[in-house]
């Protein structure tokens, strides 16, 4: 019995160990990060990013540029990323909903099949699809415009999916009550079951937003103009050939974690719920 | 004679005239709203804005590209050219290390990203440990960073001075400074590193997920009867979590076959030293976007394009999705 005791005690020792080095790599660059916000963007380019503490280096210079009138670009940019991540949650969340009930709810032929080929042509990585997108968008002379980042991505598989299973959950009766009482199948859906989905909105207004909020590739390509840029592609074009922002890029690359990470500290269960969704297919 | 005539147009005999020879226009417009709130229109109306789009922008397009990939495209010009793309592709030496390059990192994120979440989750899942909520927090906090901050991050982590946090760390184990994103070993592993640092927190919550459907009465009957951790996960955990490990392997080759914004960011644009970090995406994009020969991107995409159809459908067929979907 006591040698259990040990055992159990030496385990316990070994796991604290693995999670707190694990924790330890995980938390070093983004200490790193913050560290960086208060030294010269020159430093960046000649040591790059270390822990070193030198007070009399370090500075509030960059938070007053961030703060004052000469880092407009980036806050035009910080807008356009909240206005494009708003957008792309709502009109995502609707029409999602609506594909999900459209399968959830009703019976029509080839419904399984139509399902089953949606989600193997949405599991398709929007990389190997980038290429001949950025050229339906050219043809159809959407370029350079926000329709061109959103319209693409209407509908999400993995919220399609997760909100057809919810639905699945709702009692039948209630459809027919509502039948009954005269409503007609889109005042049914909007009326009664909407609200009812509301609980399963949070996780997937999360996960949305955040795919949304971080999404470079596709509005790298979409996207020409500077005033229109979101911040992940503002950030990008602070480093170029032909110089460095550093002082904005480190000090801006933080402002951009801030608040998704206060977001994911207040409402975690969300995030996770929403993240793992595609898993628990059951 | 007012009152007959309204009763003869309610009359089934009237409202059977009119559907059959389309007497008033005014008829058909209602028969047509009512089509439109019936419950046979209603689920097509509810996907339709869907189908479209899935048309427009995925189903189209793909197609297309399959189209141009048997063609030389220049500036709108498209000349047929049958097969050559894809036989020049094959011959292709930069290709070749594109592909290289990035089946060793999809096969080294395999090896990392899917033992150590396991056990991870397991650690957590079996309550030797207090406060694993802080612990999953951390965890979690690098999925929420951008890749392009993520990138930018470990590019100046792996700098090449003296002063650069992983050459700090190797001068603390007596080691000497190395150009970290110059050399092909070095490079490979940054990039796993940052692919470490950003996913092991979310595939760690989907095994923690995974584990939660699996009863405790099986380990509490497991430790009765003696069963130590190790043997607890090699006799419940691991067969249990099939469903989840074949989620998580998909995904991530997924994720691996498709890797290019980790590179693209790491490197601080698509060409690194030697190519040692371009991936087969990255070479697509250096083809279609930089060089603009969209015939020979195609031919690119289309391969990468089928490798990956293969496997989604290879996952399906094993979690017997399809067996499941015909049934409903």
């Amino acid at each position: 019995m006591k040698k259990y005791g040990t055992s159990l005690a030496v385990r316990r020792m070994e796991s604290w160990l693995l999670f707190m080095m694990i924790a330890l790599f995980i938390m070093v660059p983004l200490y790193a990060l913050f560290l960086a916000t208060f030294k010269d963007g020159k430093d960046m380019i000649q040591y790059g990013l270390n822990l070193s503490l030198e007070w009399d280096r370090m500075h509030l210079k960059n938070y007053g540029m961030l703060f004052s009138g000469s880092a407009q670009r980036y806050w035009i940019w910080y807008r356009n990323s909240m206005l494009l991540t708003v957008a792309q949650v709502a009109i995502t969340l609707l029409i999602s909903a609506c594909v999900a009930y459209g399968f959830a709810a009703y019976e029509f032929p080839f419904k399984n099949l139509a399902f089953v080929f949606v989600l193997i042509i949405m599991s398709i990585p929007f990389e190997i699809l980038m290429l001949p997108l950025y050229q339906q968008i050219n043809d159809m002379k959407m370029s350079d415009t926000y329709t061109a980042v959103l319209l693409p991505f209407l509908a999400h598989a993995s919220t399609i999916f997760f909100f057809r299973q919810y639905i699945s959950g709702i009692p039948a009766q209630i459809r027919e009550a509502g039948r009954i009482d005269g409503a007609t199948e889109y005042g049914i859906f909007f009326k009664l079951i909407f609200p009812i989905m509301k609980p399963s909105f949070a996780a997937m207004a999360i996960m949305n937003g955040m795919n949304s909020w971080n999404n470079f590739l596709w509005p790298l390509l979409a996207l020409r103009s500077d005033t229109k840029y979101t911040l992940p592609i503002g950030l990008n074009t602070l480093i170029t050939p032909y110089g460095n922002n550093y002082d904005l890029l480190i000090v801006g690359s933080f402002f951009a974690i801030i608040p998704i990470v206060i977001l994911f500290l207040a409402f975690q269960k969300y995030f996770i719920e929403g993240m793992t969704a595609g898993a628990v297919k059951g | 004679m007012e009152e007959r005539w309204v009763d003869w147009k309610q009359s089934t005999l009237f409202q059977n005239q009119v559907h059959e020879f389309g007497v008033e226009c005014f008829e058909t417009e209602e028969s047509m709203k009512k089509f439109f709130y019936s419950t046979k229109a209603a689920p097509f109306v509810f996907i339709c804005p869907f189908v479209l789009t899935v048309v427009v922008f995925w189903l189209l397009p793909i197609g297309k590209s399959v189209m141009m990939s048997f063609q030389n495209v220049l500036q709108g010009q498209e000349e047929w050219i049958g097969l050559r793309n894809y036989r020049q592709l094959l011959n292709d030496r930069v290709f070749r290390i594109a592909v290289g390059n990035t089946f060793k990192f999809t096969i080294g994120m395999l090896l990392l990203l899917i033992p150590l979440p396991m056990v991870l989750a397991c650690i957590i899942n079996s309550r030797i440990l207090k406060y694993t909520k802080i612990f999953k927090t951390i965890y979690f906090i690098p999925a929420l960073t951008s890749v392009v901050v993520a990138g930018t991050v470990f590019r100046l982590i792996f700098g090449e001075g003296d002063r650069a946090l992983m050459n700090q760390v190797l001068q603390l184990f007596g080691g000497e400074s190395v150009k970290w994103l110059r050399l092909r070993t070095t490079g490979y592993a940054a990039l796993l590193i940052l692919a470490c640092w950003r996913w092991i927190g979310v595939n760690m919550m989907y095994y923690i997920a995974g584990l939660q459907n699996i009863p405790a009465e099986l380990y509490e009957s497991a430790s009765i009867d003696g069963a130590n951790g190790f043997r607890q996960l090699v006799g419940i955990s691991i067969p249990l979590l099939k469903p989840t490990t074949t989620y998580v392997l998909t995904i991530s080759i997924n994720a691996g076959l498709s890797m290019f914004i980790e590179s693209y960011m790491l490197w601080k644009g698509n060409n690194s030293p030697g190519n040692i970090g371009l991936t087969i995406v990255g070479y697509l994009y250096r083809q279609g976007i930089e060089k603009n020969a969209m015939g020979y991107a195609s031919a690119v995409g289309i391969l990468l394009l089928l490798v990956v159809l293969a496997i989604n459908m290879t996952q399906l067929y094993l979690t017997g999705f399809f067996r499941k979907e015909e049934s409903v």
